[in-house]
């Protein structure tokens, strides 16, 4: 009868190299395993569609069409000298920029209320994120419902205090819409920007206030000169986030204004719905959409390079 | 080093009168009073939690009590603020102002006093110079080390020239000898300076060697004040006797009281120490005597001595310490050691007495 291999070699030591090596041992190929899932879903729904954009911007496909042929530039020549494709960039780059400076102070002044100690403070935080949980599609409903030409609480509201004389056409005139579009956006980021930079208070010991405080800096000063500059990495990353998803947003002016009045609220996002999927010129469409991708990428960059360099904490 | 602004200035008095602190249903600081006179180096020392912080914070104003008062130079504090208070305070975690080079932190201070350019800058130069930082003004704080930092959080304290400085330890970062190179440094500076410090710390060596007087607290309550040396000499209570130094705690009954002396039936032995007073006959005590105040007689010794067996011996360079059991007690003992001097062995039986004036009765709670 064989005796197993350990009896014969009652002297041997080393034990381990006798137990049968399993996939959790392999570190390398479990880690791909881990991580496969993951490079799929990335593959899949982002890359692919990004690829196709990309070949698209460079073709003459249209919808309803199975011809596609390469025309080099030429969906580019055409835009860029388009007014509306101006409006619409200039509208993406203000909509985006004013609704972001405006979550920033919004975002940073709700942080600096919630941290305080007070009655019901589970509940307003609570209350505060509702709107990053809401859909957008439900939500945007709700607004048209706020700034309806005739029911419009707002326009009620204005009335009653006195702040306004005349009915506001909120979809009907071009600044009016352009207000509504920015309200929207800010009522959007605003609960995410404030818990990213409340999480970022609290990662700053209190005593550095206090410092501060017996060093007889008052409040805006404690503000300017110590709480905000060690708040900056985040707040950085909470705009960097409110930038991408404010930039790239189809649904806000989709759903208030679908662009109008007379194409004034156009963003790049909706023009490129508009040609690409109205007009049926997929190739232009993905043209107008691909033009924000080079100043993103330069705004990420940016933004997580201030991030890295300034450290919370000492 | 020459001329200082930062000059000797007379230390303010710190009266803490019955203050209260409870944070839910935790007395953080549960019923202390306390005396620290002007430009003394008084010592806050006890266990982890214990609110040595909160009452730290409590006399710079950052908490509200919920009973008692707090006087500085006799006038009550009630709600003046953090910075309207003579006090400055070196924070646990020295809370440096990291996007702030060292010069930057330093002079924050004098720039929130709106101080001429001149002086912020001759000020802060000379407190940099205090604490020994010349030269690393224009650093980061990521970019020193944590002694550099400490020296930077007390520079940055000093330089506002309060009249009581409150330390939290401010040390217990740094490794040892580090450690107890600073330990020198502060108290020289205090006593050039001459402002009271009020410091804190767990490690009751570190407030034996640098303090005037040592406050030990226990879970909320300061239990003993006074002298490093009436501290160790005389322990009130059981847990000043163990936290202090190290403590033999001989559970016995109380016999007779006389002229200071107590009495006490310990096993098969009478022992004897000095009474806190409220001893009478019969009733329970504990003697606290010091390990290296214990004599070890191979037979013989006073009439009631002791009988113990050498359980275990050590040697640790200067000092023998046995460990002995017998008569249900468990003893450790420390003798100096003299070369050459006859050894016990583990096994020995020996007697074990003590002059009574170098043990104390701390009473049994
Ligand atoms: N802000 C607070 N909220 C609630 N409880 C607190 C707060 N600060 C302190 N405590 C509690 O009060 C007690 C005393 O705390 P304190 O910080 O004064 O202790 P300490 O003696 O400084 O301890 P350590 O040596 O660990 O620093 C502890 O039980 C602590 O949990
Ligand atoms: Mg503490």
């Amino acid at each position: 009868m064989a005796l197993p291999r350990e009896a014969r070699r009652p002297f041997s030591t080393s034990v381990a190299p006798l137990r049968r090596r399993t996939l959790a041992d392999r570190e390398d190929w479990l880690g791909r395993l881990m991580l496969a899932p993951a490079l799929v879903y990335v593959v899949a729904l982002v890359g692919v569609p990004f690829a196709l954009a990309l070949a698209l911007a460079f073709s003459s496909a249209r919808s309803g069409s199975l011809e596609f042929s390469w025309v080099g530039l030429r969906n580019f020549w055409t835009i860029l000298p388009d007014p509306q494709f101006h409006r619409a960039l200039w509208n993406t780059l203000r909509f985006t920029l004013v609704s972001q400076a405006l979550v920033i102070v919004l975002a940073v002044t709700a942080a600096h209320v919630l941290s305080a100690a007070f009655v019901g403070r589970r509940l307003v935080r609570f209350l505060l994120l509702l709107p990053w949980a809401a859909p957008v599609a439900l939500a945007a409903i709700g607004w048209t419902w706020i700034f309806d030409s005739t029911f419009s609480v707002i326009n009620w509201t204005m009335l009653w205090l006195g702040l306004t004389k005349r009915w506001l056409y909120w979809f009907g005139e071009p600044q009016l819409a352009t207000a509504a579009i920015i309200i929207v956006h800010v009522w959007r980021m605003f609960p995410f920007a404030t818990v990213i930079t409340l999480a970022g208070m609290s990662a700053i010991p209190q005593e550095i206030s206090e410092a501060a405080v017996i060093d007889g800096a008052g409040f805006w000063r404690r503000f300017f000169q110590v709480n905000l500059p060690l708040l900056l990495p985040i707040i950085t990353v909470a705009v960097l986030f409110g930038v991408v998803f404010t930039s790239t947003d189809l649904s806000v002016v989709y759903l208030l204004t679908r662009g109008g009045p007379y194409n004034s609220t156009h963003v790049l996002s909706s023009l490129a719905f508009q040609r690409g999927i109205f007009g049926g010129d997929l190739g232009q469409g993905a043209a107008v959409a691909l033009f924000l991708l080079p100043v993103l990428v330069v705004v990420a960059i940016l933004m997580l390079r201030t991030a890295r360099r300034a450290e919370v904490g000492a | 080093m020459s001329e200082h602004s930062v000059t000797r200035g007379h230390g303010a008095d710190v009266e803490v009168r019955a203050v209260t602190k409870r944070f839910g249903p935790v007395a953080a600081v549960d019923d202390v009073s306390l005396t620290v006179r002007g430009g003394e180096f008084f010592s806050l020392l006890g266990p982890s939690g214990c609110g040595k912080t909160t009452t730290l914070r409590v006399i710079g104003g950052f908490e509200r009590t919920d009973a008692g008062e707090v006087f500085i130079d006799g006038r009550p504090m009630g709600q003046t603020p953090p910075n309207r208070r003579p006090t400055n305070i070196v924070f646990q975690r020295l809370a440096l102002f990291p996007h702030y080079t060292v010069y930057d932190n330093v002079a924050f201070g004098l720039r929130m006093q709106r101080l001429p350019d001149a002086e912020v800058r001759r000020r802060t130069r000379d407190a940099l110079d205090l604490v020994q930082l010349p030269g690393l003004e224009n650093r980061r704080i990521s970019q020193l080390s944590g002694g550099q930092q400490q020296r930077v959080a007390l520079a940055r304290a000093l330089v506002n020239e309060p009249r009581v400085l409150l330390l939290d330890e401010p040390l217990s970062a740094l490794d040892l000898k580090l450690r107890l190179q600073m330990q020198e440094e502060l108290k020289r500076l205090q006593h050039r300076l001459g402002t009271t410090f009020i410091y804190v710390t767990h490690d009751q060596g570190e407030a034996l060697a640098m303090s005037d007087r040592v406050g030990v607290m226990n879970a909320g309550r300061l239990l003993q004040v006074g002298a490093p040396m009436e501290i160790y000499e005389r322990p009130t209570n059981r847990f000043v006797a163990n936290f202090i130094g190290d403590a033999n705690l001989i559970d016995g009954i109380a016999g007779g009281v006389e002229r200071g002396r107590v009495t006490v039936r310990v096993g098969g032995g009478v022992v004897g120490a000095r009474a806190r007073g409220d001893e009478h006959a019969g009733a329970p005590v504990t003697v606290c005597v010091r390990p290296e105040r214990l004599r070890l007689h191979a037979s013989g010794g006073p009439p009631g001595a002791l009988r113990a067996r050498i359980e275990d011996r050590a040697f640790s360079g200067y000092v023998i310490k046995y460990r002995l059991a017998g008569d249900g007690l468990r003893l450790h003992a420390a003798v100096p050691y003299v070369g050459g001097a006859p050894l016990f062995e583990v096994g020995d039986e020996v007697t074990v007495a003590w002059d009574p004036d170098q043990a104390v009765s701390v009473g049994r709670e």
